[in-house]
């Protein structure tokens, strides 16, 4: 195992460790807004430790605090999950053959983690920075949560330190060199279209989903030369 | 909230992950069908750049948010170290918010 933390350069942990200390702000606001919303301590904690996605955990937390049905809450939170099936498809290769590594890295998939091993043409290299990025949002997303959820205290909403806009800015940075490729280019681009063309209509989740209908505009025969 | 919508939104989230993990390794896929399943992660991640980015909810999320997201991709396009992307961004929209912009 060491020698896949060494094939990581410096630069890739300082990448690594900008998203954790982010993660832990979101955490501490995510932990304290639950608690605020009425919910026991241990709700965000477990749901945090065993759901492991932000998103769907806000979502979740949200609908039940508004009064929403738990049915709702939990198809939800799926429907916004559903992405990482076809994450999984395209990292599966990546994350290692031993049970212990197919469970534990499935559920570090995160978009961050995904975004990072798609960064790194070189598979050993894709591989230590997928484990890098999970692993250290894992702990950094649970820990802030806990802060949150026992301190109570709304740090104040991250929006005012422009913290919402630290995970868009980290994925674009991420996906950048991928987007050189008009074979990959095109179809994101009608994809992202796709998605906010339908974000206003759309239950959470279903607008991103859509977007992989920009998948026709990749071009039919791919050059050998790529 | 109790403990089974909890434990049913971590098994679902759970079984999409492994699914794929697991398909990817027992399916062989061939050379083409490989890169189209990149490019559709590839396609997810630029969508939820573009939905973060752009909406809060279901309206406009304001200015500030995509300025910083902008400025953060600028920087990394220009090759700028990893950590410079993130403060830039936030640093933005922190201080367009505090001057007053959406």
């Amino acid at each position: 195992m060491r020698s896949i933390w060494r094939t990581l350069d410096a630069e890739l942990w300082r990448g690594v460790l900008a998203i954790a200390v982010a993660a832990v702000v979101n955490g501490l606001s995510f932990g304290a807004i639950s608690v605020a919303a009425g919910t026991p301590v241990w709700v965000p904690v477990v749901m945090s430790l065993l759901v492991f996605a932000g998103g769907s955990q806000y979502l979740a937390v949200g609908v039940v605090a508004a009064g929403g049905n738990p049915v709702a809450a939990v198809l939800g939170g799926l429907i916004l999950n559903a992405r990482h099936l076809p994450f999984g498809l395209a990292v599966g290769q990546l994350i290692g053959t031993s049970w212990p590594a197919r469970l534990v890295g499935s559920h570090l998939m995160v978009d961050e983690s995904v975004a990072f091993a798609m960064a790194e043409p070189d598979p050993r290299r894709a591989r230590a920075s997928f484990w890098a990025c999970g692993a250290a949002l894992f702990v950094a997303w649970n820990v802030g949560v806990l802060g949150g959820a026992l301190t109570g205290q709304l740090v104040s909403d991250p929006a005012v330190l422009g913290l919402d806009a630290v995970f868009p800015a980290i994925m674009l940075a991420l996906v950048l060199p991928s987007l050189t490729d008009s074979a990959k280019l095109r179809p994101a681009l009608l994809g992202g279209a796709i998605a906010l063309a339908t974000t206003p209509f759309l239950p959470a989740g279903v607008p991103v989903l859509l977007s992989l209908v920009g998948l026709i505009a990749v071009p039919r025969r791919v050059k050998e030369a790529a | 909230m109790t403990l089974v919508p909890i434990l049913v939104l971590a098994l679902g989230t759970f079984a999409f992950r492994f699914g794929g993990v697991l398909l990817r390794e027992r399916i062989e896929f061939p050379d083409r069908v490989r890169e189209l399943l990149s490019t559709a992660a590839i396609v997810l991640l630029v969508a939820l750049v573009a939905t973060s980015s752009l909406v809060k909810g279901q309206s406009f999320a304001g200015w500030a948010l995509p300025a910083g997201v902008v400025v953060g991709g600028v920087l990394a396009w220009r090759k700028a170290p990893f950590v410079m992307v993130v403060a830039a961004a936030a640093a933005t929209a922190a201080l367009l918010r505090l001057a007053g912009v959406a």
